[in-house]
């Protein structure tokens, strides 16, 4: 097996553990500023560790260059929508979970 | 490698079906929504597995579109459809 | 290794239709209505890749750009012009015989009916499905044959826009037909304009322009490859989905007469282009074979600047309305 095909087997292994977090705490967290807190991490690292390790196969520069910008756009987006949503609960009032 | 591709891909498809339990507990309609934006998240990862394992690289441009449209349901719930508190039902906290 | 590919293929296959079955029965059985957009916009989601499973990746573009994107929005902001109680299907509200106390669950014999006449469908459905040669061809190599004639290289784009160019041309028709009916039905809503914060601004700003850039990636693309005048026109429509959802006014920023000349331009160029060939001796949408390529773009380009205004004028849902603090 070559080098490059060990080093995307190991990127996207990482990065479907980081889609498993996103998805446990999804499930796992109390409320919804943590929720977004865990899919976040599936949206920005996950998926970059998916692109990092396909892009490293591409057949030629302008398909690897595509990848990173499909990421960059998701990043983009749920930065936003992470905003949005976090800031709407806040003003909506739902209160934020703490320790007890 | 393809195997690798297509058992990967059906981890992460998987990993939307379970999240899918989010959507039907709730509690309140933004936790529903979050839901729909990781599986966003999924399906461009899922797409670009795809591309490679079954050697279409055209597929590619379907997980460009998904990322280009991965805000426009988010920002349309919060700015139309999300109710103020007092009036969200709640089924079960 | 051939073995464990086709296994891998198979898990990944089956995994995609439970999870559609199950997600589409969650769409149509819920009662709460917002919890159903959230599973048809999952579902729009999967229905993609399936897509992408059935190797038909123009498919799987329209459906990404429309059913996970479009429809969601669309959705959405009708759900928010719902009152609180009807956001509930089959709440418990008073019914017309509710005097009489009975449910209006029909009789169980009814239900028997239906179940059995369901039943039947199903089977029926199956057995065509199944009596089906395993190898259908289709018409695949007829339009493999014809490619060259076309002036396109996708197939796809080849049979949608010369070979059976009516069937577009009346889509084009419908969904005109849509925007002059929801125009008919009601005014646009005045949706109460909050500033949009800098976050959302920003990010606006950043997108429409890649929004329109890709747009015409795609429009260009479905010349030789998957892409096309509905993807091109879904992903234009989502930037002015966004813009509206910001707070721009379409309404200020474009006065009525240019809106409603690009709602017919896609439909009218189609026609128009269909009659001329007529005119010089051709049948109806019959190309010529040396300017078949330049007339679908042509067709193609109206049609996505069409596409993408119709689709944003039903987001906006009824007619635009003369601003009266003018």
């Amino acid at each position: 097996m070559m080098l490059s095909q060990m080093i995307t087997i190991v990127l996207l292994l990482a990065g479907a553990a980081f889609f498993l977090a996103g998805t446990l705490g999804l499930l796992r967290f109390p409320d919804v500023y943590t929720r977004l807190h865990a899919l976040t991490k599936a949206d920005n690292v996950g998926l970059g560790l998916v692109a990092a390790g396909l892009a490293i196969q591409a057949e030629t520069w302008a398909a690897m260059g595509k990848m990173a910008l499909i990421w960059l756009l998701v990043l983009l987006a749920s930065a936003t929508g992470a905003h949005l949503v976090a800031r709407g609960a806040l003003r909506r009032g739902i209160p934020p979970w703490t320790a007890r | 490698m393809t195997a690798f591709y297509l058992g990967l891909a059906s981890f992460l498809l998987l990993n939307l079906a379970a999240g899918m339990w989010r959507i039907l507990r709730g509690p309140s309609e933004a936790d529903r929504m979050l839901a729909a934006q990781l599986f966003g998240t999924t399906a461009v990862a899922i797409l670009l597995l795809l591309a490679e394992a079954m050697g279409q690289p055209a597929l590619r441009d379907v997980s460009l579109v998904f990322a280009l449209l991965a805000a426009v349901t988010v920002v349309a719930f919060v700015r139309r459809a999300w109710r103020p508190a007092t009036e969200e039902h709640s089924n079960d906290a | 290794m051939d073995g464990a590919v086709n296994a891998a293929a198979w898990a990944f296959d089956a995994l995609l239709v439970l999870t559609l079955l199950w997600l589409a029965w969650r769409v149509l059985m819920g009662p709460d209505l917002f919890k159903s957009i959230v599973f048809f916009i999952a579902f729009g989601l999967v229905m993609a890749l399936a897509w992408v499973r059935l190797r038909a990746p123009d498919v799987a573009l329209a459906e990404a750009a429309i059913g996970a994107g479009l429809t969601g929005a669309l959705f959405l902001a009708a759900l928010s012009r719902l009152a609180a109680g009807e956001r509930i299907a089959n709440a418990k509200r008073p019914v017309e015989n509710s005097d009489t106390g009975k449910s209006t669950r029909p009789h169980r014999g009814v239900r028997m009916v239906f179940i059995a006449m369901s039943a039947l469908f199903f089977g029926g459905l199956a057995a065509a499905l199944l009596s089906l040669p395993a190898e259908a061809p289709g018409l695949t190599i007829q339009v493999a044959e014809n490619l060259s004639t076309s002036g396109v290289s996708n197939p796809v784009t080849a049979v949608l826009l010369n070979f059976r160019g009516y069937d577009t041309l009346l889509e084009m028709g419908v969904l005109f037909l849509a925007v002059v009916a929801a125009w008919s039905l009601t005014p646009a809503p005045k949706e109460p304009v909050s500033p949009p914060g800098i976050v959302l601004a920003s990010f606006v700003r950043v997108l429409s322009p890649m929004l329109l850039l890709a747009a015409g990636y795609l429009l260009w693309a479905g010349t030789h490859a998957p892409g096309g005048a509905f993807q091109a026109g879904s992903v234009l429509a989502a930037a002015a989905v966004l813009l509206l959802l910001s707070g721009k006014d379409m309404k200020a920023n474009w006065p009525e007469w240019p809106l409603r000349v690009v709602l017919g331009l896609g439909l009218g160029v189609f026609i128009a282009i269909g009659l001329v060939m007529m005119l010089i001796g051709h049948r109806f949408l019959e190309y010529p074979l040396d300017y078949a390529g330049d007339l679908i773009l042509l067709i193609e380009v109206a049609a996505t600047l069409s596409i993408g205004v119709t689709l944003a004028a039903l987001f906006l849902g009824g007619r635009p309305q003369r601003d009266e603090r003018k």
